[in-house]
């Protein structure tokens, strides 16, 4: 997966043409950990249609805010730039994170 | 592998994994059922744990990891799964998963805990993980350097809010109460009172939350004076108490009007071999430590259930003799008479199986026959009774045989 930060976010996600997935995590956010094996799976599955992507949230929090994403884990989802889709909350479930994918390639 | 356990305990929070720990050093088949990715309930999303017995130094998460190695260390399976069913068919238990994964258990720990309480007030659930949040150590890092809001004044309130204050800039507690109450321990409320991030304000309510794709304003409404304002916040932080999670229970555990498992000092349902431990039951005190208690009592229950009601199937009820079964306790002379009289009939050697039954050690058998005095001697045949004497003498018990 992409590792995202202030410098490349623009390019790689705001501007990038289809659809792109950015899972926002830190440290601290247990739950965030838990999951990214399992995203990590789902970028071996969908890697040829969508970019998989990760922003570490720690030193990128005002870029996270300004995509309006203030609770962890959040798993948001770019189309041609726009935001499509936005997971959240503890009971984020890999299924869920699947079948938004699926509604999408 | 079949799915067949001597215990399933639904919930992996501290009493429930106090259960598997207890289970499993005793040799019973153990599984936990979690509905969540990771076990620890209620603790795995708090940070701080000063008052857990033996274990100054540690975090919740780091407690609950521990308890979680304790019981894989005695070989407790652990499995995810949210249960959605419970069937009791005498001692078969059948636990099933939303998944349709069937497990059967000879008894069950339920173990299922609370989850924080919704306030159902306008904003909360559209700007649920846009700003609203029921977990502070997931979150806490998002807001380092901003303003945030936290309803409620109870112990979690204030120790998250506490902890909060190692990243967020301002933190407004709102609390209902009258200036300086709070529902919080002593010790608790102090520290948040000398905290200097921390601001209160009394006798008020958030009513609603607003902003637009994530949270920018809390109006606050105090409820004395009726006038209401609005805080700029990024985060709003609930901390309102819990309901528990009993909803696949109704109509076969029994429990009160709050939706809490009913139990007695044992841990016991109405249920027999099914039990009720930690943040569901009904009580009144709720820690781990609490918990984890609850937790022992039910395995040590569970065990002296299974070993009961296995010995009274492969004695009793599938003997291919007629039973005679003495009931008797070392408290009453009168019985132990009895069985000292039983014993020199040589009944046995008439094609009957004898058992004795210590009513003060197996109360469920006792109770099951209805056996209110002793000495009382009960005839089975085929697993059905024929005959109960009472206080019988040497001819009645001649007669029956």
């Amino acid at each position: 997966m992409l590792e995202l930060g202030k410098e490349n976010f623009e390019d790689e996600v705001l501007n990038s043409d289809g659809v792109v997935l950015v899972d926002f995590w830190s440290d601290n956010c247990d739950l965030c950990l838990d999951l990214m094996p399992d995203v990590e799976v789902l970028a071996e599955e969908y890697g040829d249609d969508i970019k998989f992507a990760k922003l570490n949230i720690k030193g990128n929090r005002r870029l996270a805010i300004g995509q309006k994403v203030l609770g962890l884990p959040s798993i948001v989802l770019y189309e041609d730039g726009e935001k499509v889709e936005h997971l959240s909350g503890d009971e984020l479930e890999v299924e869920d994170i699947r079948e938004a994918i699926e509604a999408r390639v | 592998m079949s799915n067949t356990y001597d215990l399933i305990v639904i919930g992996g929070g501290p009493a429930g994994m106090s259960s598997a720990i207890y289970g499993s050093r005793s040799r019973l088949n153990t599984l936990v059922l979690e509905s969540k990715r990771k076990t620890g309930g209620q603790p795995s999303t708090y940070h701080d744990m000063e008052n857990y017995p033996g274990v100054p130094e540690t975090t919740a998460p780091e407690l609950m990891d521990n308890f979680r190695e304790h019981a894989e260390k005695f070989n407790t399976e652990f499995e995810r799964g949210e249960v959605v069913d419970l069937e009791v068919n005498g001692l078969e238990k059948i636990v099933k998963t939303k998944k349709g994964t069937e497990y059967k258990a000879k008894s069950v720990v339920l173990a299922t805990g609370a989850e924080p309480r919704k306030l159902g007030i306008e904003g909360e659930e559209e700007l649920k993980g846009k700003g609203v949040s029921y977990c502070a150590t997931c979150d806490a890092d998002i807001f380092e350097g901003l303003d945030v809001v936290v309803v409620g004044n109870g112990n979690s309130a204030v120790e998250e809010s506490i902890y909060l204050t190692k990243f967020v800039e301002n933190l407004t507690m709102i609390v209902i109460h009258d200036e300086g109450v709070m529902d919080a321990e002593k010790i608790l409320q102090e520290k948040a009172m000398e905290n200097d991030t921390i601001d209160f304000v009394w006798n008020s309510v958030v009513e609603e939350i607003k902003g637009e794709g994530m949270v920018e304003k809390a109006v606050v409404k105090n409820i004395k004076t009726g006038e209401k304002q609005e805080l700029d916040c990024h985060g709003v932080f609930f901390f309102v108490g819990r309901v528990p999670n009993t909803d696949f229970l109704k109509g076969t555990i029994e429990l009160t009007e709050n939706g809490y498992i009913k139990t007695n000092d044992e841990m016991e349902t109405n249920q027999p071999g099914v039990y009720a431990v930690g943040d569901v039951r009904n009580k009144v005190v709720r820690q781990v430590i609490t918990a984890a208690g609850d937790g022992a009592t039910a395995a040590v229950m569970a065990q002296g259930y299974i070993e009961e009601e296995d010995y009274w199937q492969n004695n009793v009820l599938k003997s291919d003799n007629s039973v005679l079964v003495a009931f008797w306790s070392v408290t009453d002379q009168e019985s132990m008479d009895m069985i000292s009289e039983l014993e020199s009939m040589g009944i046995e050697d008439n094609d009957y199986r004898f058992v004795k039954i210590d009513t003060y050690k197996n109360r469920l058998i006792s109770n099951r026959y209805d056996i209110e005095e002793i000495p009382t001697i009960v005839k089975l045949v085929d697993g059905e009774v024929t005959e109960k004497l009472v206080e019988p003498s040497t001819k009645e018990i001649e007669s029956i045989l």
